[in-house]
Parts: structure tokens; sequence; C-alpha cells
């Protein structure tokens, strides 16, 4: 635990940025991502890309002792501590992180870690014997009225409750209330035989399951000091990039559907459709589920993958490109999307948001770059900021990552080794850490290994740090805009819940 | 806009509208069945009980120009007390419970219940944590099970397709 104190001071002072905090029994485990780049003060202005890889900085990922930390040479580094809790207690985070507070309460709810001074003291995954009496925030207030929602939505969509306090149509506060797809991940995970765990972990949240699958796969080798075949290395990002495209696209088609213009996801989702279509011709599943696995990949690409891949990147690109014409010159929708669900730059900062929610707030962070993983330090890809900080910023953030993605899947399919696919994991005993970009952002994974099972494991999605900027999005909007700053962060509630 | 609109009036989004013919026999049966049974069609409410989100995306991929469910008569709509089926994803985690066995209750007779994906059938890879209850069928009477992990939109279709007896 040497340094607890001071990381915990660094993340206060803004110089480190929180990237996850879980428990075991008796221990309570922090990561922090050391030298990302500062907060842009001045902006870097409207849609300005900046190039990846940065200048390669010489110092490798640096971890705790013992611990193999799947990363690469530029940037940013992780830095993983562990703090005994013989006691069963620890000072709290969260008193000067604000960020920390949901994961902490987490950790309480989970393994009984009591920290001390925990500013609000209210169970968050685990809902007890009576799952209806929350106590919510108190209201006072004449005019002020409460419009609770959820879990069970209109739409097709994951379960979590919001309670809106309104003042006419004007949203005052919005609380969430999550946890209600708790599957008890992390106790499924322990003890696991490591196949089994890697089903576990690409079913933890099912839109990101090729992201999630690669962080934990990164994460065990790491552990076991083993390194995947390259064609395996380059086949995950083939996946990952397939994986994004089809989720933007499907968002973005969302996000004009929520303002009404349902024209739009008429059009995105048979783009997306055909992305999915792609997919499982190329690896057997539509959303590429265990496609990825610890040692490399179960699967090859099929044998008319490339020919596909490649017919499908010319023809979501032509249809793309009208798509966005068409979303820059209709008027009506972008009254609805610009200045709609503001997130400061501060906060984005401040919480480490990561994806596109940090980004159309000018948070300049790709894991992708920084700490940054094979083989996109060899692949040219541009990753756009922003600094509105609205809707439609992170409607245009995905706009050009789909470019981007589109980009890095012609120059994979170019430079695609050969080779064996997969390749057999030593048995070792150690603990990896790995941090993996997704489509909704960056998702750290962490395991304990000994031999061929799993003793612990805790995969966190970039969601715990951005559910809670939607909170402070939504104020000041009236409730009718609310599904729309909902979409536009299309936050995880399973990847959440855990 | 206007000329986005004109051509998808011209051409169709998907082309073929029904690309497998798989789908189109599952079609034209599962129109009739509808009808048959129904009069008019059917108003399918999803719940999720606890999925991984994969089920509701492929759930999702019904209503595209692929799939097209509505052309079948068959929609999804933003109330149980609107439906007549309800599609239960996911093993059910204790703190969905209480809101699915509400969700069942506040659907008016007749009603189905489709339990939907590996996770609603059988608990899938959750089958051994303590945090979920289990399968839908432990919770509310199932009529009908769609396996898969998640099932693709097809299978989905040739599930609703059985549930009408067609």
């Amino acid at each position: 635990m040497s340094g607890w104190g001071e990381t915990v001071g660094r993340l206060a002072g803004g110089a480190a940025t929180l990237l996850g905090l879980w428990g075991e029994p008796g221990a309570v485990h922090l990561a922090v991502l050391e030298g990302a780049p500062p907060l842009p003060l001045g902006g870097w202005g409207e849609g300005v890309a900046r190039s990846a890889p940065p200048s390669p900085r010489p110092s490798p990922a640096s971890g705790r002792g013992g611990v193999g930390v799947a990363g690469g040479a530029t940037g940013a580094t992780i830095r993983h501590l562990i703090r005994p809790c013989p006691d069963g207690h620890y000072p709290a985070i969260s008193r000067v992180h604000p960020a920390a507070l949901r994961l902490e309460r987490t950790v309480r709810d989970l393994y009984g870690l009591d920290p001390i001074g925990l500013p609000d003291t209210r169970p968050w995954l685990a809902h007890g014997a009576h799952p209806t009496a929350y106590p919510f925030l108190p209201v006072e207030g004449a005019d002020l009225h409460q419009v609770p929602v959820g879990p069970v939505h209109a739409g097709i969509i994951e379960p979590g409750h919001f309670r809106f306090t309104c003042d006419g149509e004007t949203v005052v506060r919005l609380e969430q209330r999550l946890g209600y797809a708790h599957k008890g991940v992390e106790a499924l995970l322990a003890g696991a035989d490591l196949t089994v765990a890697a089903r576990i972990a690409g079913r933890i949240c099912g839109d990101s399951t090729v992201a999630y699958a690669l962080a934990f796969a990164r994460a065990t080798e790491a552990a076991c000091g083993a390194a995947p075949p390259p064609r395996a290395v380059w086949l995950r990002a083939l996946a990952a990039e397939l994986e994004r495209l089809a989720n933007h696209l499907g968002d973005v088609g969302g996000i004009c559907n929520d303002a009404a213009f349902a024209l739009m996801l008429a059009h995105c989702a048979v783009l997306r459709e055909q992305v999915l279509r792609t997919a499982s011709a190329c690896f057997g599943h539509r959303l590429m589920m265990d496609a990825v696995v610890p040692g490399g990949m179960a699967v090859d690409l099929a044998e008319d993958g490339a020919a596909r891949l490649g017919a499908l990147v010319g023809d979501v690109r032509t249809r793309f490109a009208r798509l966005v014409a068409l979303y820059d010159g209709t008027a009506s929708l972008q009254d609805r999307t610009v200045g709609t669900g503001i997130v400061t730059a501060d906060l984005a900062a401040r919480f480490g948001a990561g994806g596109y929610v940090g980004r159309a707030s000018g948070r300049d962070f790709d894991a992708r770059r920084s700490p940054g993983y094979p083989p996109y330090d060899r692949l040219a890809f541009d990753i756009p900021t922003r600094t509105e900080g609205d809707v439609n910023a992170r409607v245009w953030i995905r706009i050009e990552e789909i470019k981007q993605s589109l980009r890095l899947v012609e120059q994979i399919l170019d430079r695609l080794p050969s080779g064996p696919v997969r390749a057999a994991l030593p048995e070792a005993a150690g603990e990896g850490i790995a941090l993996v970009e997704g489509f909704r952002g960056d998702v750290l994974a962490w395991v304990r290994m000994d031999g061929d099972r799993v003793v612990r494991a805790h995969l966190r999605d970039p969601s715990w740090f951005q559910w809670p900027l939607l909170e402070a999005a939504a104020e000041g909007n009236i409730i009718a805009d609310f599904p729309l700053c909902n979409k536009s962060f299309n936050c995880a509630y399973s990847g959440h819940d855990l | 806009m206007f000329r986005t609109l004109l051509s998808g009036l011209r051409s169709p989004l998907a082309e073929p509208p029904v690309a497998d013919p798989e789908l189109a026999a599952l079609g034209a049966q599962l129109d009739a069945a509808a009808r048959r049974r129904l009069g008019r069609g059917l108003s399918i409410r999803a719940v999720d009980a606890g999925s991984c989100n994969g089920c509701e995306l492929e759930l999702h991929a019904l209503s595209n120009a692929f799939y097209d469910l509505e052309r079948f008569g068959l929609r999804f709509v933003a109330s149980p007390r609107h439906a007549d089926v309800l599609m239960v994803t996911g093993p059910v985690t204790w703190h969905m419970r209480e809101a699915l066995v509400r969700t069942y209750a506040a659907t008016p007779d007749p009603k189905w219940v489709v339990a939907v994906g590996d996770c609603g059938v059988g608990c899938g890879v959750f089958a051994a944590s303590p945090a979920c209850v289990g399968s839908v069928a432990q919770v509310v009477p199932v009529d009908l099970t769609i396996p898969g992990c998640p099932p693709t939109p097809a299978r989905l279709l040739a599930g609703l397709l059985a549930l009408l007896g067609g």
C-alpha cells in the first residue's frame, strides 16, 4: 500500500485520473492513470482531431511489483495499488474525489469494507430485501413534482430507475438508481476455470462483448507473461473496430430517433445490420461473442472475410456520407441536439469520463493511443475531440469515429499477418491489468491467476464515470429531452451492475 | 432531406426486402397465423430482467428494414397494459424479480410469456450466481422459449411463429 495516500492526493489534485476501485475480501484495490494528457484549458476548437500515436515516451507502463501491465510504450501509465484492510475499513477516497463515490459504495456492498467518512452511505448495487424502499434524496419546494421512471422502461432497454424532480417541465434534479441487472459477476469469476471465466467476461456487457473479452484476455496474458500470435493481435483489432462501427451506427440512428427523426434510424439500422451480418460471416457470430479468448482468437477470419469486409467498408462509407449530410443539413434536428445535455469539460476531466462522453467535452483520451496496445501503435487513426459537450458534440464524435474505424478496418485488412491465431497460455500464477478502448470508452480488466484458474477478477465499465455526468447533464433541460440526453450517453446497465 | 426520402421511396433500403428464403417463408406463415389467432396483430412488450443487453440488441434488430417486424402485424409497445406477449430476457436477478412479477400482473389476459435467450431459458453462464433467481419460468409462467446467445433475429421470428401455432 505504499504510495496510497500520495496517489489519492494526486487524484484529488487532478494530477492522476481514477481508473478503477474494487475490492476483495480484506483488501481494496485502486487503479489510476498517470501522465494522461492534461485538460485542454483553452480548448482546441471545434472538431480538432489529434493524430495518434503522439510522440513516444521512453517509460513503459509501470505497476505494482508482480503485476503485469498489458500496455504499450506510449503516453500514460497505469498504477495499481492494493491496500489491505485487516480491520475492514479504509479512509474513503470519495471525500476528496467524488468520482470514487459509487465505486466505494459498491465495494462496501459486495465485500463489506467500510470507507471511513463516506459522503453517501446508502447502498448502491445491493438492493436488499425491500427493493422498492430506497431513500432518494429529499426534495423541498412548493412547485416541485417528481416523475419516477423504470426499472421497466418504455423502449427495449436495460433496467434502471430514474427519479426526476421537476419544476414545470424543467428537470431540477435527476437521481439514478442502478443495480437491477446485478448478476454477481465477481463472485462467479472467483475460482472459475479460465475458459468459463472468459465466457462470463464476454457476457458482462453484451454490446461490448469484444471489448470485454479483449480486456479480459489481455489482463490474463499479462498475468501469465504470454503474448498472442501476431495474426490474433490484428484480428482482435478488426473485431473491435467492427463492434465500434455497429454500435456507433446504431447510436447515431437511435439519438436522431429520440429527436423524432425516424428516417435516420431506418437508414442507420440498415447499415448496422450489414455490419452484423458481415461480422457473422467473418467470425461466425453477429456480435462476435467468444471470438476473442485468452491466448488469441477462437476463430480465424473466414476465407472470404477480407473480400466481404472490403465491400462493406466501401458501401458503408458511401451511404453513411449521405446520412452525415442529412444530419448536418436538417436544422429541425439540430434544434434538438445543439445545446442540449451539456457536460462541462471540467466535470468530464474530474470524473475521467472516457469514450464519446469525455471526447465531446474536450478530454483527449483514448486507450488505443495511450497507454496504447498493439496493433494500434502501427495504425494511423485520428482521435476526434470537441469542446461543446452537448448531444450534438457526442453525435459528431461518433460520426468521426465511424470514419476512423472504416479507415482502421482497411489498414488491418491490408496488413493482416498470416500464421496461427491461438497459442496455449503458460500456467503461471500472477496478476495482470489491461485497459481496452470499447465503443463506449475504456474498459479496465484486472485478473489474478493461478494455473488455469481465475482466483479473482474485476472488470470496470466506462459507464461508472459517465452515469454521474448524465445526472449533471440533465439538470436544467426539459424532461422531454431526457431520452435524447440518455441515448447520447448510451451508458451500460449490465456492464455497470456487474 | 427530401432527396434521401425520395431515394428511399424509389428503391428499398435493404435490398431485397427479404433476402433470405427461410425468412420469407417464416414471414408468410407468421402473418397468416397472427391474423387467424388475433385478427389484427400481436403487441409485444420487452422486459429485460437482468440480461447483458445482447438479446436487446437482437430484439431491436427485428424492427430494422431487413426484418421489419411490423409488416407481420407484430409490434413492440411501450406498456405491459397494451401487450399480448411479454418477451423476457436475462437470468432473472433478485433485483428485477419484483419488477417482472408486477409487469406480468399489469399485462391483461389473454397473455403469453416468451423466455428469450439462453439466460432467459436456463440462466446461461449465470446459473451458479446467488444474485440470480434463475430462469424466467421460475418467476412467471412461460409459454415458449427461444434459446440462443443471443438468438438471431430470424430465430426470434421463428419463435414468435411457434407461439402463434402457425
